[in-house]
């Protein structure tokens, strides 16, 4: 492969210095979606959406909240990852570092707004609050 | 830095030279639909779950707003955003179908398999109508529980 020099090889880095990293969390966090929003989607379904108490019932499984909270790391990174290479296709100059540094809030300030609700939907009955008063 | 300079480098000849086919289609959508989950998608998931999380009456707010305002004197607002909702969240599940579909299309072409040029026009065209019906299924589905 490649007529790289015999370390560039080796490291197996290429000509962005990142090697297949990107390509390879892609395709990764790609299967963890796969499972992880088809359970999304299936649950949807299946749940009464308008009854409240319900749905929060399902959110404060353990199961399910252990899942939501992987689903929306291997969500979030995976779109970081499709976002950085429509910014690269189209977005030049400066203004690709700020959609870069964007890009980069948006990803780990929506993960950590989504994990933070599925904490609060869980540990709504410990601290003594009814569904949702926390 | 890359990006703006002039280059004497030769460049790929550009997208209207070649003719169209499926696989350009699916090429596209497959862009198109994992951008719009990644921003509206997205999105809308962590309204919705933020609402769960925040008691029954954010939640009623976030119902009233995307699907049904259950108020005798619906707000013109609320009658706006019912009908966008649903027009959105339409377009979510065909986005979803059709980048879960595709995706699991680039899954197989990064084994090497599927190139031949009968089978990726097969694939790539099967991909596309695949997405499309999924998502009338569902609607089907959902709209069938509703009335």
């Amino acid at each position: 492969m490649g007529n790289g020099t015999q370390l560039g090889k080796v490291r197996g880095l290429g000509a962005s210095h990142h090697g297949s990293h990107h390509w390879l969390q892609q395709r990764l966090t790609a299967l963890g979606n796969v499972l992880l929003v088809g359970f999304l989607v299936v649950s949807l379904l299946r749940l009464p959406l308008g009854d409240h108490g319900a749905v929060h019932r399902w959110a404060a499984n353990p199961t399910v909240a252990l899942a939501l909270v992987l689903l929306l790391v291997s969500v979030f990174w995976h779109l970081r990852l499709g976002l950085q290479v429509l910014i690269e296709d189209y977005v030049h100059g400066a203004a690709r570092l700020v959609a870069i540094v964007l890009l980069n809030f948006y990803a780990i300030g929506g993960a950590a707004f989504g994990i933070f609700a599925v904490v609060r939907i869980v540990l709504a009955p410990a601290a003594g609050l009814a569904p949702g008063g926390m | 830095m890359a990006g703006n300079e002039p280059s004497a480098r030769p460049r790929a000849p550009h997208l209207q030279v070649y003719k169209w086919g499926p696989h350009m289609t699916a090429s596209i959508l497959h862009r198109v639909s994992g951008d719009g989950l990644a921003i509206v998608g997205a999105l809308m998931f962590l309204w919705w779950l933020g609402a769960l999380a925040s008691g029954p009456d954010a939640y009623a707010a976030f119902i009233a707003c995307v699907w049904r305002d259950p108020s005798p004197e619906i707000t013109l607002f609320h009658q706006v955003t019912n009908i966008l909702g649903k027009l959105v969240l339409v377009g979510l599940t065909w986005a979803f179908f059709q980048h879960l579909f595709s995706g699991l299309r680039h899954l197989l072409l990064d084994t090497g398999a599927g190139y031949e040029l009968k089978t990726n026009k097969l694939w790539a065209s099967v991909v596309v109508a695949a997405g499309v019906l999924a998502t009338a299924a569902t609607w089907i589905h959902i709209l069938a529980g509703t009335f």
